[in-house]
């Protein structure tokens, strides 16, 4: 199924909202390298996101533009009205404030407890005192199931399943309105991966946020996403081919008859291995 | 799996002398044109760094674990290598101080080469072994597994959280390594001239006052505190652009302490000019 056709019936799907995020013409080279091309993604407020598609195709890249970790070599990222990349480091920092990030390997920091990783963002913001801070970090800790026995440990000390709740729940002190998650699943058993997969709905319907899920794995994208975007490698496309091969919702993902979509959805290797020993020769 | 012909290097294109020359040259102009970006982009790191030291103070909780990192724990190994460098100058010097019966002298050269010279270069290749390094692979390993991406989503400017307390540690703690070093090379020096060469303890310090003065204790302090500056940025600058893996890690633990022992050598070498002049101007009778 074409992406514009796909794209069209799933507006139909979704409740129009008002954009929160947009994406437009985004073009990412890192030196002679293209990772990212016109690419343009429009994110209602409320929404969450699924972003599928085979490692190095630019996922984690795009995610980063949007907290404006990273800026584009042409193109733009807006959020809630504003161009990011016309932001000075001050409104940048205010700006940063409104998101949460879960990143890949939680990325909590080894130096210090879970309590003060939890606790980081709000002694950075230096507007509570710390009586009101460790009683947020135990609500936070609670919400995504931890136990505060848990509080005086160093991330070494905690298995992957652990840390990633931990990094969830450092997302959301803040109470962020946009939560980021870049593979959060990635690295998980299957029971822990749905643990997640729970926490991922259960913060979407408590705190009302809008969710941006970059994942290879099919089950997370079925079960947490209002709607699949597919981005595809550069270096596979043709010309005059669009990097974003699939846009609509969880079950026309799962139907599309692309053979790209298709093949990824269901895990299928088909004449890839093929190709990769031709290429080296 | 198909394999590249026997004769594939045949194939390459000969381009001579002439070529070769060129390539070389080119090699080296590239060479050339990376170290004066890297330069520049460490000038940058600096500027930033003191930029924001001057706009806001870090907080207490990452102040004191680094002043404690880089100059408690560094403390004994500075104590040590400063005895060991001053009993060192007593075996070398002694000989020499003998042939000439100035062995009542010695004193005055370990004393002066400790305050002036070995003291803070010491305090300073002790800091960049033990600190800088582990600043670099510190920092590094936080760029690899997204630390300072973490840092910087939660609002909190990586360079200001990270480079700042240890640039402030360095800075303030290097010294009082050096008056370590110096002390302790001293009290080396002295210990191994009175006790195993038998050299008179009063003619020692009697000759060693007459040659060391404070402007002396002075000059090796003031050096070393561009010492810990120069440990300070070039250690973070290469955890900071570390490249990805346990080996780009690797890699920037070393340069960080290779690029600091270079550039402090430098230093020292400039420093100690200026300084002489600045001398003369002042004492221009004692120049």
């Amino acid at each position: 199924m074409a992406a514009s056709a796909i794209k069209a019936k799933a507006t139909k799907s979704v409740e129009p909202a008002e954009t929160l995020i947009e994406l437009c013409d985004l073009t990412v080279n890192f030196g002679r390298q293209a990772v990212l091309q016109n690419v343009s993604i429009s994110i209602p407020r409320g929404q969450t996101l699924a972003i599928i598609g085979e490692s190095g195709c630019g996922k984690t890249v795009l995610l980063k533009h949007i907290i404006g970790l990273l800026f584009p070599s042409s193109g733009h990222v807006e959020f809630d009205g504003q161009r990011i990349d016309s932001l000075n480091e001050k409104e940048l920092t205010a700006l940063r404030g409104r998101f949460g990030f879960l990143f890949q390997n939680a990325a909590l920091f080894d130096s210090m407890t879970v309590a003060d990783n939890i606790a980081f963002p709000l002694k950075e913001a230096r507007n509570m005192g710390s009586q009101k801070i460790s009683q947020v970090v135990s609500e936070r800790l609670k919400q995504v199931g931890l136990p505060n026995t848990v509080l005086g440990k160093r991330p070494a000390q905690l298995s992957g399943g652990m840390r990633k709740r931990v990094g969830l729940a450092r997302a959301l002190v803040m109470s962020p309105e946009v939560l980021l998650y870049d593979e959060p699943t990635t690295g998980l058993d299957p029971i822990m991966s749905d643990v997640i997969n729970e926490l991922i709905m259960r913060t979407r319907d408590q705190n009302a946020v809008t969710s941006i899920v970059v994942t290879h794995d099919m089950k997370t994208a079925q079960k947490v996403a209002d709607r699949v975007v597919m981005l595809y490698p550069l270096t596979r496309l043709k010309a005059s081919e669009s990097q974003i091969i699939f846009d609509g919702t969880p079950e026309e993902v799962m139907a599309c008859k692309d053979k790209r979509v298709s093949q990824f959805v269901r895990g299928e290797a088909g004449e890839r291995l093929l190709e990769m020993e031709q290429a080296t020769g | 799996m198909a394999s590249a012909p026997p004769n594939a290097v045949l194939e390459t294109p000969r381009r001579g002398v002439g070529g070769a020359v060129y390539d070389s040259t080119a090699d080296v102009g590239a060479v050339v044109i990376r170290w004066f970006e890297t330069l520049g982009d460490m000038t940058l790191f600096m500027w930033r760094t003191i930029a924001w030291l001057a706009t806001r103070m870090p907080r207490r909780d990452t102040i004191i674990p680094a002043f404690y990192n880089i100059g408690v724990l560094s403390l004994p190994v500075v104590a040590l290598t400063g005895t060991f460098i001053g009993m060192v100058l007593a075996v070398q010097s002694y000989t020499q101080f003998k042939q000439f019966g100035f062995e009542t002298r010695l004193g005055a050269l370990i004393n002066l080469s400790m305050c002036r010279e070995l003291g803070p270069v010491l305090a300073a290749t002790m800091l960049a072994g033990r600190v800088g390094s582990a600043i670099a692979a510190e920092v590094g390993t936080m760029r690899v597994t997204e630390q300072i991406d973490a840092l910087t989503s939660m609002g909190a400017n990586p360079i200001h959280y990270l480079v700042v307390p240890r640039f402030l540690g360095c800075l303030l703690m290097i010294p009082s390594l050096t008056i370590m070093a110096i002390f302790m090379g001293i009290v080396g020096g002295w210990l191994y001239s009175v006790q195993v060469f038998g050299i008179d303890s009063y003619h020692y310090w009697h000759n060693s006052q007459q040659f060391v003065h404070n402007w002396d204790l002075f000059y090796g302090i003031f050096k070393s505190v561009f010492f810990g500056a120069t440990i300070a940025i070039v250690s973070c600058y290469r955890g900071f652009n570390c490249a990805p893996g346990a080996e780009g890690v690797g890699r920037a633990a070393t340069a960080a302490f290779v690029l600091s022992f270079v550039i402090i050598l430098m230093l020292d070498f400039f420093l100690s000019i200026g300084l002489d002049r600045v001398h003369n101007m002042i004492w221009p009778e004692l120049g």
